[in-house]
């Protein structure tokens, strides 16, 4: 029972971030909207009769609207976004032992789990790594790289699907997901803003130059605003990568956990762990948008190798070794109850 | 003023015996729907078996006795009734299997054969699915028990016709136990 309520909450709390996700994230574009539109009405509210002023605030008014057609999107489309990203193509009908057996594994651990099987699909890549997507456990999808199939055995094959089926049962997925959207539309929007402001800057500072010598200093207001807008958009992308990646890493132990529960074999999700971190290439396929959906981060040496406290923040994933060694100390316990019970 | 305290106070009862009686009625058919989802894989694996004796029966030939003991432990698994009965029928048929397998290790030509490989892994999916959803029933069938077991849904547990289900019981001491996991995502495990 109390692992229930364990999971109801877990799935609460998933929906609540989920939901405060979305809200954040209008409120956030609604801010570089409407806070430009303020900048700029403070600035030429006192222009001369025949000038422009800003009174419309059109800027806040499309990207409000953008930002909430981008939510839409990212809950409709999300997860078709973030395979066809990745260039998976679905399992329908196994084709090779290999498949079948994939197959088989995410049928035990549909049934291990009490959640609908979910769609499965394979990215072509060498490297392994696995990851889930979904709105829901109802419409969820587990897709696992080709070299993740050759190299694991079926037991370590079953710890990696159980994993991200407790990523799918917890509605880790609908949060990860969601993110993946957001990240990258603010990426977008940070990269597109900071062409526009420096193409703009030169004509804005003419327009602030002209505005102070009639007027000795222009609209110290206009300027905080101003001031406050810039810094929002430059600080933006790396927030909201924070984020993503900060949320990330708590659910990756849980999902190991739970895995564990599933699978009552936490040494092999442990072993396959080992492998998929010797393998050290990165996962090409797999986008940056999409890292903090994987098992494993696709882009290793980058920072999940580092220490300290750039990859601390950064990181999409705690370090492989800490993991392994919690996973190891769930099968010795586990070992230790057999020796005393056989 | 009386009468109004009395209506009260059936009505709260009569509403609590009905949400009671749902509750029950509604487990019952939980522990109805797992016991279905393990009846599934278990047709499944009965059926499977022919297909294997055959494939390697050529190959085995002097391993007759072996391939015997499986089928007769399947032919006695598909007549079982009855959770315990089924229970014990179905752990001889693995043992059976199990015993069939490791021979099969000693045949280059089966062990190569795609056909056996694959029925191998169906058969070894199948089993893990019968474990999975017999851990499922297990709980949905304590849950039931329990709740029909105590006060006070103890009191309507005859109305609804409850009666304990069976548990399915392992035999088999060297079978998984359940993995002691930490939840907790700060400290690491002692």
């Amino acid at each position: 029972m109390s692992e229930d309520a364990n999971l109801f909450a877990q799935q609460e709390a998933n929906r609540r971030r989920s939901n405060w996700l979305v809200v954040g994230f209008i409120i956030f574009f609604a801010w570089v909207g409407f806070g430009g539109d303020l900048a700029f009405a403070l600035l030429t509210a006192d222009a001369s009769p025949g000038g422009y002023r800003h009174v419309i605030p059109f800027m806040g008014l499309v990207s409000t609207v953008t930002a909430g057609g981008i939510c839409w999107y990212a809950w409709r489309h999300g997860p078709e976004r973030v395979l066809w990203s990745t260039g998976a193509w679905e399992i329908v009908e196994p084709a090779s032992p290999e498949q079948r057996q994939l197959v088989n594994v995410v049928e035990e651990m549909a049934i291990a789990s009490g959640v609908p099987k979910p769609r499965i699909w394979v990215v072509p890549d060498e490297d392994p790594n696995a990851f889930a997507t979904g709105r829901d456990a109802a419409s969820a999808s587990i897709a696992v790289t080709e070299g993740l199939l050759a190299a694991l055995s079926r037991d370590e094959l079953q710890g990696v699907v159980a994993h991200e089926m407790a990523h799918v049962r917890n509605l880790d997925v609908r949060l990860m997901t969601l993110l993946a959207g957001m990240v990258g539309a603010i990426a977008l929007m940070s990269d597109g803003m900071g062409r526009t402001l420096r193409f703009g800057g030169r004509g804005g500072s003419r327009l602030g130059g002209r505005g102070g010598g009639g007027k000795g200093g222009g609209n110290p207001l206009a300027l905080v605003v101003l001031a406050l807008w810039l810094l929002t958009l430059i600080v933006a992308p790396v927030v909201s990568r924070i984020l993503a990646m900060a949320v990330s890493r708590k659910r990756e132990f849980l999902a190991d956990a739970t895995a564990a529960q599933f699978t009552r074999n936490p040494m092999a999700l442990a072993a396959a762990l080992e492998k998929l971190s010797a393998a050290s290439a990165p996962t090409r396929s797999i986008t940056h948008g999409a890292a903090h959906l994987c098992i494993v981060d696709p882009s290793p040496g980058l920072l999940s190798s580092r220490e300290g406290f750039l990859a601390d923040v950064l990181a999409s994933h705690p370090p492989l070794r800490q993991r392994i060694i919690r996973l190891e100390g769930m099968g010795y316990q586990q070992a230790k109850r057999q020796a005393v019970a056989g | 003023m009386s009468t109004i305290v009395f209506l009260v106070v059936l009505a709260v009862i009569v509403l609590w015996v009905i949400g009671a009686y749902n509750g029950l009625i509604a487990l019952k058919n939980q522990v109805v729907n797992a016991w279905k989802q393990i009846d599934v894989q278990l047709k499944r694996r009965h059926d499977l078996i022919p297909n294997l004796v055959n494939t390697v029966k050529g190959a085995m030939d002097f391993e007759r006795s072996t391939l015997d003991a499986v089928i007769s432990a399947r032919n006695k698994a598909v007549s079982a009734t009855g959770v315990k009965d089924t229970a014990r029928a179905e752990g001889e048929l693995t043992q059976a299997l199990g015993r069939l397998f490791a021979l099969t290790e000693a045949y280059p030509e089966l062990k190569s054969n795609q056909n056996v490989l694959q029925l191998q892994e169906e058969l070894t999916s199948t089993e893990n699915k019968v474990g999975f959803a017999r851990q499922l029933y297990n709980d949905v069938a304590t849950q039931y028990n329990t709740k029909q077991a105590t006060f006070p849904t103890l009191l309507i547990a005859g109305l609804a016709k409850a009666t304990p289900a069976e548990l399915w019981e392992i035999e088999d001491v060297a079978e998984r136990s359940v993995p002691k996991v930490d939840l907790s995502l700060n400290k690491p495990p002692q």
